[in-house]
């Protein structure tokens, strides 16, 4: 009885030190002024977690954009309101799907490779070798990869919800024949910028720190060994997908609950 | 280190689509317009019921949208509901004293926004005054009632 009391304080006291190590990481790699030869470490990051990442998000995108186009169709049309498809697809992209299914897409691709390339630098001791040389591992490796997801994850959501209410315009007016001009104007007339992009956005942002931020500490902290990259691996994709689900349920009632 | 401008160029590229693709959202998707804030003027209405009528609905008058709901609050000394309306500049002074305000709605079961129907008076409304002749919104359950009570009158 003791022993598990004891060992439940044990495991208590684990996650919220681990809870502190990623902070105080998190807080040590995200501040200092870049040098230029940060600034070009970060490109590269970019161009890795960005660049690459934008066929898989905007394909995904695509077919979202039309599935829901032709999903909301079916039900809109037995109401005879089918010319608010395009309210339904853009509310429903901006909102929700397009910050969501991006981030999860984001820790899939990316995210699970931050991981495994940091974890591998710690496995063959190279982190070592830079605090051994005096470059801070922190600045060095982490920053640049810790502030592209956090630049990279926003832009590749409206890149999906740009090509997603294009994928709704495809099948609901070239294909199932709503009309051009109420696609768009029932779109405008019911997305405000600030409430609808906007609280996206800032969905957006939020997710982008987290996945990386669990994608960077994770590589940072595994067991150097092959079997704890790989755990480490799956725990990014899986702990990253958990709270990007679940931070989606509270940001949402904050933003859209109407608790105001 | 070895520097390579097609990445550079990638990853201009990459922030300048996210750019546009903000403009998009804004410009195409949510409508925004960069008209100046200062090209519309306001006039209040105080309505017995306003129904769910809500913060940005419109205002239309003959149909054509002429500006939007700013606010709504409780007027403390009537007890009514008082609207604030944002209505375009271009209608500054051209509208008569009796012009009546009725809340309406768009469809069986769309959403509700205010009609300006103008009338006679010489005297016109300058911003900042109160519509005084202003209908409520129907609520269908009042409908209801009363179409009960006259039967059972009847």
């Amino acid at each position: 009885m003791i022993g598990r009391i004891v060992r439940l304080g044990r495991s208590g006291c684990d996650v919220l030190e681990a809870l502190g190590r990623a902070s105080l990481f998190l807080a040590q790699s995200a501040v200092g002024i870049p040098s230029r030869e940060g600034c070009y470490l970060w490109l590269r990051q970019m161009h890795f977690v960005g660049v690459l990442s934008l066929a898989i998000v905007l394909v995904s995108g695509l077919f979202i954009g039309m599935v829901l186009a032709l999903q909301g169709y079916t039900i809109l049309v037995d109401f005879g309101a089918e010319q608010a498809l395009g309210q339904m697809v853009s509310l429903s992209l901006l909102r929700e799907l397009s910050p969501v299914v991006a981030a999860l897409l984001f820790a899939g691709r990316a995210g699970s490779a931050l991981t495994a390339e940091i974890g591998l630098m710690k496995a063959t001791e190279q982190l070592t070798s830079m605090e051994m040389i005096g470059v801070d591992p922190l600045r060095r490796i982490v920053a640049p990869r810790l502030w592209a997801g956090f630049v990279a994850l926003p832009m590749l959501t409206i890149g999906f919800s740009v090509i997603g209410i294009y994928g709704g315009y495809l099948v609901g007016v070239e294909w199932l024949g709503v009309f051009e001009g109420s696609y768009w104007s029932s779109m405008q007339a019911n997305v405000d910028f600030f409430d609808d992009v906007g609280n996206g956005m800032v969905k957006s942002l939020v997710f982008a720190l987290v996945v990386t931020w669990i994608a960077v500490y994770q590589g940072y902290d595994l067991v150097p060994t092959s079997e704890g990259i790989s755990r480490a691996t799956t725990r990014t994709v899986v702990y990253a997908s958990l709270a990007v689900l679940g931070l989606d349920f509270v940001l949402t009632a904050v933003m859209f609950g109407g608790f105001s | 280190m070895k520097r390579s401008k097609t990445m550079e160029l990638g990853v201009g590229l990459f922030m300048l689509a996210g750019i546009l693709g903000l403009l998009f959202l804004g410009l195409r998707v949510s409508g925004l317009t960069f008209t100046a804030p200062s090209d519309t003027f306001q006039l209040e209405a105080n309505f017995a019921n306003i129904g769910s009528l809500k913060p940005r609905a419109r205002v239309t008058m003959s149909g054509v949208t002429v500006g939007r709901v700013t606010a709504i609050e409780l007027d403390t000394e009537w007890y009514d509901a008082r609207v604030i309306l944002e209505l375009d500049a271009e209608l500054e002074g051209q509208l008569p004293r009796d012009t009546t305000a009725s809340i309406l709605t768009a469809g069986l079961l769309g959403e509700q926004y205010i009609g300006l129907s103008v009338g006679g008076d010489p005297e016109m409304l300058a911003a900042g005054d109160t519509i005084r002749d202003t209908q409520s919104a129907i609520v269908l359950e009042e409908l209801i009632q009363q179409f009960v009570s006259n039967m059972v009158n009847d």
